[in-house]
C-alpha cells in the first residue's frame, strides 16, 4: 500500500468564504426551525431569514479583503467588488422580504420553504460574485436558477405561476446547457477552467482562434438569457407576470447583481483578452435590447409586464457599459446596475403596497388617481418612474450618463445617440404611470393595508432613488475604487 | 495486447447498445439497452484501471437511476407513434442541426490537435496504487468548493420538489401508526360471560 499524503485544508483558505459557508448553515437552520416549530409559531423562519442576511452582512464586511484574494485552490475570489455586491444583496434581497411578507401571508404562501428558498437564491448570487472558476460559476447559476423555479412556482394552485414556472425551467435549462457547452470548449482550447489562468492565456493570438471564438459565442448566449437581454429575453415578460408579485420583485432586483458579476467575471476578467470578439457581440444584443425593451413596453397594459420590458432596455444600458470593455465602462455598468436594482425593487415594492386580498393591482388602470387616494406612495412611485425613465435629478439620469459617457469615449457615437434615443422613447411608458396618477379619477378609495416597516422602508427606497440622484458622488467613488 | 481486443469488443457492444437506445421502439428496451451502455462503459473504465468510476458508474447509474426511470418509463403510458408523428416534418431541420454539431465538434477536435498535445495513453500504474484515494485527494482539495456547491444544489432540489408537492389534504384516511402500535388486546376483543345454550 503506497501512503498517501493526506491534504489538508487549511482553515485560511475557507475564512474568505466565511459569508457563503454562513447563509448555507443559515439556510439549513431555517430548514429545520420550519420542520418543528408549531403551526402558530411559524412566522419566526421570516424572523431568521432576516437574522440571516443581518449576520451575513457582519460576516462579509468582517472577513473583507482590501486586496484580490484566491482561495480554495483557485475556486473562490474575495475581492472588494465581491464584499460591495455582496452586501447590496443582503440589503436588496432583506428589503425584498420585508417588502412581500404582508402579501406572501395574505396568499397563504408565507411558509418557511420561500425563505429557504431566497436564503438559498443569495448563495447562488454570492458563489457567482466570488467565483474563481467556470466550474464555480457554472454551479451558481444553477444555485440561484434552481431556487427561482421554485420560487416562481410557489404558488402551485396557480396556473399561470405554473406556466411561467414551465417555460422558464425549460429555457433556463437550454441556456445552461449552452452555457456548459461554451464552457466545455474553452476549456477545450485552453485546457483550464480557472479564470486566472484564462486571463493569461486567452491574450494576443490565441483570443482569435475560432474554437475559443465558438465557445465564447456560447458563453455570451448563455449570459445573455441570464440577464435577459434580446433575442435571450422570451422567458422575462412570462416570468415576470406569471409569478407572484413578491417573486417578480426578487427576479428582478437581486439576480441582476448575479447577472452583472457573471459578466464581469467571465467577459472581463476571464476573457479579457478577447474583448474585440465579444465587444461586437454585445453591441448587437445591446441595440436589440433597448430597441425591443422600449417599444414594446408601450404596448403593454399590465404594469408587471411592462416592468419586464423596460428591465430588459435597461439590461441594454448596462450591456453597453460592459461592452465599452474598459474600467470606466465597468464602474458606469455597475453604478448602473446598483441603481437599477434600487429603483426596481422600489417599483415593484409600491405595486405590493396597493395590493389587497384577492386584488394584485398589476394593471395601469389600478393606479389612476393614487395621488387623491395616497399622495405619499404616488409621489414615491413618480420618484421611482422618474428615476427609471432617467429624468434628472433622480439617480436613474447620472447612471445613462455614465454609461453613455462610455460608450462615446470608446469612439461608438452611434451607439449612444441610439441609447439616447431609445430611452426618449421609454419615457413615454413611465410617464404614462406618472399621468394615470396625477390626472386620472381614482378606480378605488381602498385603504392601504401594509404595515409601519413597510410603509417606512419603502419610503427610504423612493428618497434613496432621489438622494443617490442629488449626490451620486459617493457610490460612483465606490464603484470607480472597486473596479479600479 | 489482449487489454486492446478487450477493449475493442466492449467498445462495439457500448456503441451498439447507445444506438439500440435511440433505436428501439419500445422505451423498456431503450432504458435496458441503456444499462447495457453503462455496464460496458464500467468495463471500459475497469481497463484503465479506474476501478473506482466503474464501480460508481454501476452502482448508482445502474442501481439507482436507471431504476428510476424504468419506474418512470413504465408508469407513464408513453404513446410512440404519437412521439414520431411530427418526424418526418422535423427531420430536415433537426439533420442540419446535426450536421452543424458534427462540423462544431470536427473543429473543435481539430482546432486541438493543431494546438495543443493530446495525452499519451495511459501507463499502467504501479500494483497497490488506490485509485479512491487519488480522487479523494483532488475533490477534497481542489474541487472542494464545488463539491460542496454540487451537495447544496441536490439539496435545493429535494426542498424545491417537497415544497411544490407535498400537500397535506384534510378528510384523506391514513394510517395512524402510533395508534396502531399502541393498541391493547383489551380495545379489541371484547369478552363476554355467557351461559351455553342447548342447541335446539
Amino acid at each position: 500500500m503506497i501512503e498517501h499524503a493526506v491534504p489538508v485544508l487549511a482553515s485560511s483558505e475557507l475564512v474568505p468564504a466565511a459569508a457563503e459557508i454562513f447563509i448555507a448553515a443559515a439556510a439549513c437552520v431555517v430548514l429545520l426551525a420550519e420542520v418543528f416549530l408549531p403551526e402558530r409559531r411559524r412566522g419566526w423562519t421570516f424572523v431568521l431569514a432576516m437574522l440571516a442576511l443581518a449576520g451575513a452582512t457582519w460576516v462579509t464586511s468582517l472577513v473583507a479583503m482590501p486586496e484580490r484574494t484566491v482561495v480554495l485552490y483557485g475556486q473562490f475570489v474575495a475581492d472588494p467588488l465581491a464584499t460591495v455586491l455582496k452586501l447590496f444583496t443582503y440589503g436588496i434581497a432583506a428589503v425584498s422580504l420585508l417588502y412581500s411578507r404582508d402579501y406572501l401571508r395574505r396568499r397563504g404562501l408565507l411558509r418557511g420553504e420561500y425563505c429557504v428558498l431566497t436564503l438559498f437564491a443569495v448563495l447562488g448570487i454570492q458563489v457567482i460574485i466570488s467565483a474563481g472558476s467556470l466550474l464555480t460559476l457554472y454551479l451558481g447559476i444553477e444555485i440561484l436558477a434552481l431556487s427561482l423555479y421554485a420560487l416562481v412556482a410557489f404558488d402551485r394552485d396557480n396556473g399561470v405561476a405554473a406556466e411561467a414556472a414551465m417555460k422558464y425551467f425549460v429555457l433556463g435549462a437550454i441556456a445552461s446547457g449552452t452555457l456548459l457547452y461554451g464552457i466545455s470548449i474553452v476549456y477545450g482550447v485552453t485546457g483550464s477552467f480557472d479564470l486566472g489562468v484564462l486571463a493569461v492565456v486567452v491574450q494576443g493570438e490565441a483570443a482569435g482562434g475560432i474554437g475559443l471564438l465558438l465557445g465564447l459565442a456560447l458563453i455570451v448566449v448563455g449570459v445573455a438569457f441570464k440577464f435577459g437581454a434580446v433575442p435571450f429575453h422570451m422567458w422575462l415578460p412570462d416570468v415576470y407576470h406569471g409569478s407572484p408579485t413578491a417573486v417578480t420583485l426578487f427576479i428582478g432586483s437581486a439576480p441582476k447583481i448575479a447577472s452583472f458579476a457573471l459578466a464581469i467575471r467571465v467577459l472581463a476578467e476571464g476573457l479579457g483578452g478577447a474583448v474585440d470578439a465579444w465587444q461586437d457581440m454585445l453591441v448587437v444584443l445591446a441595440v436589440l435590447s433597448l430597441a425591443i425593451g422600449n417599444v414594446v413596453a408601450i404596448a403593454q397594459t399590465n404594469l408587471k409586464r411592462m416592468l419586464a420590458y423596460s428591465t430588459i432596455s435597461h439590461v441594454g444600458f448596462i450591456l453597453l457599459g460592459i461592452l465599452a470593455g474598459n474600467a470606466a465602462g465597468y464602474q458606469a455598468a455597475m453604478f448602473y446596475t446598483l441603481t437599477y436594482v434600487i429603483l426596481a425593487v422600489g417599483a415593484f415594492g409600491v405595486i405590493l403596497l396597493l395590493s389587497r386580498q384577492g386584488f394584485e393591482s398589476d394593471e395601469l388602470d389600478d393606479f389612476r388617481g393614487l395621488n387623491q387616494t395616497s399622495p405619499w406612495y404616488a409621489f414615491v412611485m413618480l420618484l421611482l418612474m422618474f428615476g427609471m425613465a432617467g429624468v434628472p435629478p433622480i439617480v436613474g439620469f447620472w447612471a445613462k450618463l455614465q454609461v453613455i459617457k462610455a460608450v462615446i469615449d470608446i469612439g461608438l457615437v452611434w451607439l449612444a445617440a441610439f441609447a439616447v434615443l431609445m430611452s426618449v422613447i421609454g419615457a413615454f411608458y413611465y410617464l404614462r404611470v406618472v399621468k394615470n396618477m396625477y390626472f386620472e379619477e381614482p378606480a378605488s378609495r381602498e385603504p392601504l393595508q401594509a404595515g409601519g416597516a413597510f410603509r417606512l422602508v419603502l419610503s427610504l427606497n423612493g428618497l434613496a432613488a432621489l438622494a443617490l440622484g442629488l449626490f451620486p458622488g459617493l457610490l460612483l467613488a465606490l464603484c470607480a475604487q472597486v473596479l479600479g | 495486447m489482449l487489454v486492446n481486443i478487450l477493449f475493442w469488443i466492449y467498445a462495439a457492444v457500448l456503441v451498439g447498445a447507445a444506438l439500440g437506445v435511440i433505436l428501439a421502439r419500445n422505451p423498456v428496451h431503450s432504458v435496458l439497452l441503456l444499462v447495457l451502455c453503462f455496464f460496458n462503459a464500467a468495463v471500459l473504465w475497469l481497463l484503465i484501471e479506474a476501478e473506482f468510476l466503474a464501480i460508481v458508474l454501476v452502482l448508482v447509474y445502474v442501481g439507482a437511476v436507471m431504476v428510476l426511470f424504468l419506474f418512470v418509463v413504465m408508469m407513464l403510458d408513453i404513446n410512440v407513434e404519437r412521439l414520431r408523428e411530427g418526424f418526418v416534418r422535423n427531420a430536415p431541420l433537426a439533420a442540419l442541426i446535426a450536421v452543424i454539431v458534427a462540423i462544431e465538434l470536427g473543429y473543435v477536435l481539430w482546432v486541438r490537435r493543431l494546438g495543443v498535445e493530446l495525452p499519451a495513453g495511459t501507463a499502467p500504474l504501479p500494483a497497490g496504487h488506490s485509485n479512491t484515494a487519488e480522487i479523494g485527494a483532488v475533490l477534497y482539495t481542489d474541487f472542494v468548493w464545488p463539491f460542496q456547491l454540487a451537495a447544496i444544489v441536490l439539496l435545493i432540489a429535494i426542498v424545491a420538489a417537497i415544497a411544490l408537492t407535498l400537500r397535506h389534504r384534510p378528510g384523506v384516511r391514513q394510517q395512524n401508526i402510533g395508534q396502531q402500535v399502541a393498541v391493547r388486546p383489551a380495545d379489541r376483543v371484547r369478552l363476554v360471560r355467557m351461559k351455553s345454550e342447548r342447541e335446539p
